[in-house]
C-alpha cells in the first residue's frame, strides 16, 4: 500500500512525571515489560505499513527510542526516526517533518495507542471513500477519566467523561461534526449546511478519538503550510477539515491529478477552470457527492472534500497512555482482559513467569501477573494483578496488588505494595507501604515509610 | 360510504378503560393564520374544496376510519358556515362517531382554543389534536398504543407527535410543501423529542444545542430530512398546560418549545414516525398544489376521488390518472392530460386542453383553453381561447375571452376576469378590498383572520396610496372585470413564489440554494477569521466575559462606596453591613480580598471627603474611621492575601486617585496594624514582593521602612523568645 506512516511518540510529557524521565521517554515506558511504541509498531508490521517516520520530541529521546528501535526492528520495519523540538504540538511536529512525507496518503498514528484495531482498515476506509481525512473512532472508556486516584471514582459515579462530540451519518461512515478539548464542555453547534446536505445526523457522546487519522498527503502538506497557527491535529486540523467539508478549500487535483482515479468533471467559473474532484470509488453516491452535483440550475461544481469515520468495534481494545491512570490502566488490561495484545503466551493460571524468574517458598503469583526475566522473590510473596519487570530482587512477605514494578526493582522484606507504579532501580526498603503510589527511577523509600496517593521522584538538578 | 372501519379497530386498549373513555379527538376548524388569503375572508379554509371535496371531508372521515369515536370540532372565523356545512352533511348522523362542535368568536390563537375546551372539560382521556386541514391515512393504533404505554412508564410523556420522512434532497425538502425549515432533535432509543426549531434563523449558520440534552443520552439524532404531520396524540394535561401558561399561542412556537425549553415541568414530547401511510396538513398555497397531486395520485388511499368517502360523487378512474365525474359534456377536439380531476355537469369546448388540474363542478370551458396546473372549483365560466397556468379558480369566477392568468394567480369567489387581461405572476384578486396591511406580527395576523369583517374604509385609503394598481375597480381586470386585485406585503412579496401553488422557477431555486451557500461562505469567513485556532468562534465569549469583569469590577466597587455610606450615615450596625457587602459579593462573584479592598477604598475616599484643614486632621479623619469600622474590615481581611490586597490598594490610592495620603503611608500602615487589620506577616510579605519591583514601585516601600525593619526585628525577637 502506498502508504506511510507517522507515529507521534511524544517526548518526555509533564503528565507523566514521575514515570518518564531522561533516560525513559514516554515511548519507551514499559507496558507489560514492552515499551508502549512496540505496540503501535507491532500492529503496523501485521497491516504490512512498513515504511514509518518516528516523530519523537527532543534530542536526546530521540536518540533512545531510535537506539531501541534498530534494536528491535532492525530487518523488519524501515523506521526513520526524527527529533522536533519539544512543545510544538502534533500538528507543529508534523510540519517539521513534512519534507520527508512523499507518498499519496498518510497515516498518522499516536505512539501511546494501545490497540488491537487494524491501523490497515483505518487505511482501507480512508482508500474506499477517497477522503481527505479519516480518523480512527473507539467507544469512550466507561470507567472514570483518565485522572489519578480518587477524584476518577467521584466521576463515575456521576456520568462517564465525554472525551469528544461526534456527529456522523446515519451509516456512520463520514465524521460531520466533532468537538474536542474545550468545546465538549459547552453547547453543542452544528452546522446547518452539512445537516441539509445529509438530513439526518447521529450526534454521539460515547466515542472517542484514538488518534489514528489517515490523511491524504497533498492536503496535509497544504494544511500545515497555510495554516501555521494550527497545534494540534486533534483540535485544529480535523475541526478545521470536518467543517469546511462542503466547501472546500483544497483543491484536491493539486500535484496528484495524474494519480487520482476518479472522473474529472470540470466547471468554469470566471473564466478560470476549476477542476474538482468527483469520487467514484464509493459504490453508492453519498451526500457529499449529491451536494457536489447540485442541482441542474448550479453553475459551477461545488469542491467538497470528505471526512470519513472509522468506528472500532465495541469487543477491539483501544486506550491511549497518556496519564498514570492510564499507565496503570493499560498495563492491567494487558495482561488482563486484553491479553492477546501483549504477545506472550499465558499459562494456565493465566500468568506469565519467566523462566528464569525464582520464586520462595509458599510466594503465589495470582492470575493476570507477569514476572519478567531474572527476577527474585523471596518466601511468602503475594502477587495479584501486578506486573513485576526484568531482574527485580523481591525479599519476604512482600505484597504486591494491582502495581507496575519496572526493572531493576528491589523490594525489602515485608513491603506492601497496592495499585503503585515503581520506576526502574528504586530501593524500597524494609516494611515500606505503598498505595496509589508513583515512585520515580532511583528513588530509595527509607524502611517503614508509608506512603498513599503520593508521587515520590528524586530531585531533577 | 366505502371505507368505514368502525371503532372496533382498537382492540389493544383496556377493555375498562375502553368503557370510561371512548377516543377522543379534537379538530381545530381554524387555521388561525392567514395564508390563505383572500379566499378564507369568504370561506373558511376547512371547507374549501380539495379535489373536489371540502377539506375537512379527509380530516373527519380519516379520524373515523382510525377508530376516534368522538370528535370535536372547533370553529372560529366563519363558524358559522362550518356548523351549518357539517349540519348538512352526514357527519352528526354517523353510528359510533359523534361530531359535535364548539364555537367562539374571540379566540385567536390554537391555544385558546385549547383552553376554552379545557373549560367545556368534556375531554376526558388522551386525545388527537389535529387541524381541519390534515390529509392523512394513516392508522392511529400503534400510535396511541405506544403513547399509552410510555404513558403508564412515565407520567410526563404528555404527547407524541407524528412525523414523516419527507424527500430525500435537500432542495425539496422545504419546497415540497412550502414550509419553513425544520431541525428536530430526537433520541433515536426512546424517540424523544429534544429539540425543535420550526422558523429556522437563516442568518445563523448553525444550531446551537444545549449541553445538557447530551448529558442524559450517549447519542442523539439531528433530522433536517423529517417533516411535521401535525398530529398529536396528547394526554389531558396538554389542556391544563394551556391553561396554566396562558401565553402560549401557537401550538409548535409556543407549546413545544415551551416544553424542550422550560424543562423545569419535566413533560416530555415523542414523536413516532409513520414510513408507507401518507399525512400532511395544508399550511399554504404550495402544499395545497402538493396535496391535490398526491390525492390524485392516490398516495392517500383509500381518500381518493374515485372512493366515495363523504360528499364525493362518483367519479371513475381512468388511465393516466384521469378522473371523470359523470354527465361531463366534453367536446371530441378536446384533450385532457393526466392527472386530471373533472366534476359533474361541467362542459368544456372545441379544442381545449387539460392537464394537470382539477375542475369542479358545473363549470363552463369554452373551446381553445389552455389549463395546466390549475385548481378551478366550482360554477366557473371561462370563455373561448383563455389561458390558466398554475391558478386556483374558486367559485363563481367569470374569466372572459381571451384572458390569461400567469402562474401562481389566486381569483377568489365571484371576480370577473375582463377581455384579454392578463392577471400577473403571484397576484390575487378578490371582490373584496384588501384589509389594512399588517406587519406580519404573530399576534396580528391571528387577530385579523379572525376578523371577518373588513374595514373598508381603511383598506380604501391603502388603495388609494396603492394607485395605479388598484385605482379604479372596473379597468383593473380588464374591460368588464370585476375584483380587487391584492398588493403583495413588501415582506410578504420574496416569499412568495415560495407560497404559491405556481412550480418554484429555476433561478429562485438557484437563488435559494445560493443562500445556502452563501451561510457557509459566511460561516467559514467566521471560522477563520475569528478562530485560527480551528475552533468555532470560541474568542467571543471569552472576550465579552473579560469585559464584562472590568467593568462589573467597577460597578462592584461603586455598590460596596454606595452600602458603605449609607451604612455611616444611618448608623447600621456592622453586622448589618457585612450581611449586605456578602450579598453584593456573592452576586457579583467576588473574593473576599476584593471586598477588603473595595471596603477599604470607600473608607479611604469618605476620609478623604470629610473636610480636613490640614495633613494631620487627614489622618486623624482616617484614624476615626477605621476605628469605627475596624470590625467591617477585619471581616473580610482575616486571610494574609486579603491583607496584602488592601496594602496593594492603599498604594494604587496614594499613587493615583488620593495623592493626599501619600505623605502619611507609613503612619496609616502602622494604624492599620495596631488596630489588628493587618498583620506583620502580611505587610512583611507586601515588602518582600516589592523587593525586585523597580524603583518607582518601591516609593512607598522605602517610605516604610522604618516601620518594616521594626517589624522584622520584633518578630526576630519573637521567635528568639520562643527558642
Amino acid at each position: 500500500m502506498d502508504f506511510q506512516v507517522v507515529v507521534l511518540a511524544g517526548g518526555t510529557t509533564k503528565k507523566l512525571v514521575p514515570l518518564v524521565s531522561k533516560e525513559v521517554p514516554k515511548a519507551l515506558l514499559p507496558v507489560a515489560n514492552r515499551p508502549v511504541l512496540s505496540y503501535v509498531l507491532e500492529q503496523l508490521e501485521l497491516s504490512n505499513l512498513k515504511d514509518l517516520i518516528v516523530v519523537v520530541e527532543g534530542q536526546d529521546a530521540a536518540l533512545l527510542v531510535g537506539a531501541w528501535i534498530s534494536g528491535a526492528y532492525v530487518d523488519r520495519l524501515h523506521v526513520e526516526v526524527a527529533a522536533v523540538p519539544e512543545d510544538v504540538g502534533t500538528a507543529g511536529a508534523l510540519r517539521a517533518i513534512a519534507h520527508h512525507l512523499t507518498a499519496k496518503d498518510i497515516l498518522v498514528v499516536t505512539g501511546d495507542l494501545v490497540s488491537d484495531v487494524p491501523p490497515g482498515a483505518v487505511a482501507a476506509a480512508h482508500r474506499r471513500h477517497d477522503a481527505v481525512v479519516t480518523t480512527m473512532l473507539c467507544s469512550a472508556p466507561v470507567g472514570g477519566p483518565a485522572e489519578s486516584g480518587s477524584s476518577a471514582g467521584k466521576d463515575k459515579i456521576k456520568k462517564p467523561r465525554r472525551y469528544n462530540i461526534i456527529g456522523l451519518d446515519p451509516a456512520k461512515q463520514f465524521l460531520l461534526h466533532i468537538a474536542t478539548g474545550a468545546e465538549v464542555e459547552k453547547d453543542i453547534r452544528i452546522q446547518k449546511s452539512i445537516l441539509r446536505a445529509v438530513g439526518q445526523m447521529e450526534i454521539r457522546t460515547d466515542l472517542m478519538d484514538a488518534h489514528m487519522y489517515a490523511f491524504k498527503r497533498s492536503v496535509l502538506q497544504k494544511i500545515l503550510e497555510e495554516k501555521d497557527n494550527f497545534q494540534s491535529l486533534k483540535q485544529d486540523v480535523l475541526p478545521y477539515l470536518v467543517r469546511s467539508q462542503l466547501r472546500s478549500e483544497m483543491l484536491l487535483n493539486g500535484v496528484s491529478q495524474a494519480e487520482e482515479k476518479g472522473n474529472v468533471k470540470v466547471g468554469s467559473q470566471d473564466n478560470h477552470v476549476v477542476v474538482s474532484q468527483i469520487l467514484a470509488n464509493a459504490s453508492t453516491q453519498s451526500f457529499h457527492e449529491l451536494y457536489a452535483s447540485g442541482h441542474n440550475g448550479s453553475a459551477s461544481v461545488r469542491r467538497i472534500h470528505k471526512c470519513c469515520a472509522y468506528i472500532a468495534s465495541n469487543n477491539k481494545y483501544c486506550a491511549r497512555l497518556n496519564s498514570i491512570q492510564a499507565f496503570s490502566d493499560i498495563n492491567r488490561d494487558v495482561i488482563g482482559e486484553a491479553n492477546h495484545l501483549s504477545g506472550y503466551s499465558f499459562s494456565t493460571c493465566n500468568n506469565i513467569i519467566h523462566p528464569s524468574a525464582q520464586l520462595g517458598s509458599k510466594t503465589t503469583v495470582g492470575p493476570h501477573c507477569m514476572l519478567g526475566e531474572g527476577s527474585q522473590m523471596g518466601d511468602k510473596c503475594s502477587v495479584k494483578r501486578s506486573v513485576i519487570g526484568r531482574h527485580c530482587r523481591i525479599g519476604s512477605n512482600v505484597k504486591v496488588v494491582n502495581s507496575v514494578i519496572m526493572n531493576h526493582v528491589t523490594i525489602g522484606d515485608g513491603c506492601s505494595i497496592q495499585g503503585s507504579v515503581i520506576c526502574s532501580n528504586v530501593h524500597l526498603q524494609e516494611r515500606v507501604g505503598l498505595k496509589d503510589c508513583q515512585v520515580g527511577a532511583g528513588f530509595v523509600v527509607t524502611a517503614g515509610c508509608e506512603y498513599k496517593g503520593e508521587s515520590l521522584a528524586r530531585k531533577e538538578k | 360510504m366505502g371505507v368505514q372501519r368502525k371503532g372496533g379497530t382498537r382492540v389493544t386498549e383496556e377493555p375498562e378503560e375502553l368503557a370510561r373513555h371512548p377516543l377522543q379527538a379534537i379538530l381545530l376548524a381554524d387555521s388561525f393564520t392567514t395564508k390563505f388569503r383572500p379566499i378564507t375572508l369568504e370561506r373558511p379554509k376547512v371547507l374549501l374544496p380539495l379535489v373536489n371535496v371540502p377539506m375537512i371531508n379527509y380530516t373527519l372521515a380519516w379520524l373515523e376510519s382510525a377508530g376516534v369515536e368522538e370528535v370535536f370540532v372547533f370553529c372560529c372565523a366563519h363558524s358559522r358556515q362550518v356548523i351549518d356545512y357539517l349540519e348538512k352533511s352526514e357527519w352528526f348522523s354517523q353510528p359510533n362517531f359523534t361530531v359535535t362542535t364548539i364555537e367562539s368568536h374571540n379566540s385567536i390563537s390554537a391555544g385558546d382554543a385549547l383552553r376554552l375546551i379545557y373549560e367545556r372539560n368534556v375531554i376526558h382521556g388522551d386525545f388527537v389534536l389535529v387541524s381541519g386541514d390534515t390529509v392523512s391515512n394513516m392508522s392511529l393504533t400503534q400510535a396511541i398504543q405506544e403513547h399509552k404505554e410510555r404513558r403508564k412508564k412515565d407520567s410526563n410523556a404528555v404527547m407524541t407527535m407524528v412525523i414523516k420522512q419527507s424527500k430525500p434532497s435537500p432542495i425539496t425538502h422545504q419546497s415540497r410543501l412550502g414550509t419553513d425549515e425544520l431541525f428536530m432533535a430526537i433520541d433515536p432509543q426512546t424517540k424523544q423529542l429534544l429539540y425543535y426549531e420550526e422558523k429556522a434563523d437563516h442568518i445563523k449558520g448553525f444550531i446551537s444545542l444545549d449541553n445538557m440534552l447530551l448529558a442524559d443520552n450517549p447519542s442523539i439524532c439531528l433530522h433536517n430530512d423529517k417533516q411535521d404531520c401535525y398530529i398529536d396524540i396528547c394526554s389531558s394535561e396538554v389542556l391544563s398546560l394551556f391553561t396554566d401558561n396562558f401565553d402560549y399561542q401557537h401550538l409548535r412556537r409556543h407549546f413545544v418549545k415551551g416544553l424542550l425549553v422550560d424543562d423545569i415541568m419535566g413533560y416530555k414530547i415523542f414523536t413516532y414516525e409513520i414510513h408507507s401511510s401518507y399525512a400532511a396538513r395544508i399550511d399554504n398555497y404550495r402544499s395545497y398544489d402538493t396535496i391535490s397531486k398526491d390525492i390524485i395520485q392516490r398516495w392517500t388511499y383509500p381518500f381518493v376521488p374515485d372512493v366515495t368517502f363523504f360528499a364525493n360523487s362518483a367519479t371513475k378512474v381512468e388511465r393516466e390518472g384521469m378522473y371523470r365525474a359523470p354527465e361531463i359534456e366534453q367536446s371530441r377536439s378536446a384533450q385532457m392530460g393526466p392527472f386530471t380531476v373533472v366534476g359533474k355537469g361541467t362542459r368544456i369546448g372545441n379544442n381545449s386542453k387539460i392537464s394537470n388540474s382539477v375542475i369542479g363542478k358545473n363549470c363552463a370551458i369554452g373551446s381553445n383553453v389552455s389549463i395546466v396546473g390549475s385548481y378551478v372549483w366550482d360554477d366557473v365560466t371561462i370563455e373561448d381561447g383563455c389561458e390558466l397556468r398554475h391558478a386556483i379558480v374558486c367559485d363563481g369566477v367569470i374569466i372572459k375571452s381571451g384572458a390569461v392568468l400567469e402562474p401562481g394567480v389566486v381569483l377568489s369567489f365571484k371576480v370577473v376576469i375582463g377581455q384579454q387581461f392578463v392577471v400577473p405572476a403571484y397576484s390575487k384578486v378578490s371582490l373584496l378590498q384588501q384589509p389594512t396591511m399588517q406587519d406580519s406580527d404573530e399576534e396580528l395576523e391571528y387577530a385579523d383572520s379572525n376578523s371577518g369583517i373588513l374595514d373598508s374604509s381603511i383598506s380604501g385609503t391603502m388603495d388609494k396610496l396603492n394607485g395605479e394598481m388598484t385605482s379604479e375597480p372596473a379597468s383593473e381586470l380588464g374591460p368588464g372585470g370585476a375584483g380587487y386585485v391584492w398588493s403583495i406585503s413588501e415582506g410578504g412579496h420574496e416569499d412568495e413564489w415560495r407560497h404559491s401553488v405556481a412550480p418554484i422557477p429555476a433561478e429562485k431555486l438557484a437563488e435559494a440554494m445560493q443562500a445556502i451557500e452563501d451561510d457557509l461562505e459566511l460561516l467559514n469567513l467566521d471560522g477563520s477569521a475569528l478562530s485560527p485556532s480551528g475552533e468555532l468562534k470560541p474568542d467571543y465569549n471569552s472576550n465579552d466575559s473579560e469585559g464584562d469583569d472590568d467593568s462589573r469590577d467597577d460597578t462592584f466597587e461603586k455598590e460596596v462606596e454606595a452600602t458603605f455610606l449609607r451604612a455611616v450615615h444611618e448608623n447600621i450596625k456592622v453586622d448589618d453591613i457585612i450581611l449586605e457587602m456578602n450579598s453584593l459579593r456573592l452576586s457579583y462573584n467576588m473574593t473576599s480580598a476584593d471586598c477588603a479592598g473595595a471596603i477599604f477604598y470607600a473608607m479611604m475616599k469618605l476620609a478623604l471627603e470629610t473636610p480636613h484643614p490640614a495633613a494631620g486632621e487627614l489622618y486623624k479623619n482616617v484614624a476615626s474611621i477605621v476605628s469605627t469600622w475596624q470590625k467591617l474590615l477585619k471581616f473580610y481581611a482575616r486571610e494574609i492575601d486579603d491583607q496584602i490586597e488592601v496594602i496593594l490598594k492603599f498604594e494604587e490610592m496614594c499613587l493615583e486617585s488620593a495623592k493626599e495620603f501619600s505623605p502619611t503611608f507609613s503612619q496609616i500602615l502602622h494604624l492599620l496594624y495596631d488596630k489588628d487589620i493587618l498583620e506583620e506577616d502580611a505587610i512583611l510579605r507586601w515588602a518582600d514582593e516589592k523587593k525586585d519591583a523597580e524603583e518607582s514601585d518601591k516609593v512607598f516601600v522605602n517610605q516604610s521602612e522604618k516601620f518594616i525593619q521594626w517589624l522584622k526585628e520584633a518578630s526576630e525577637e519573637e521567635s528568639e523568645e520562643h527558642n
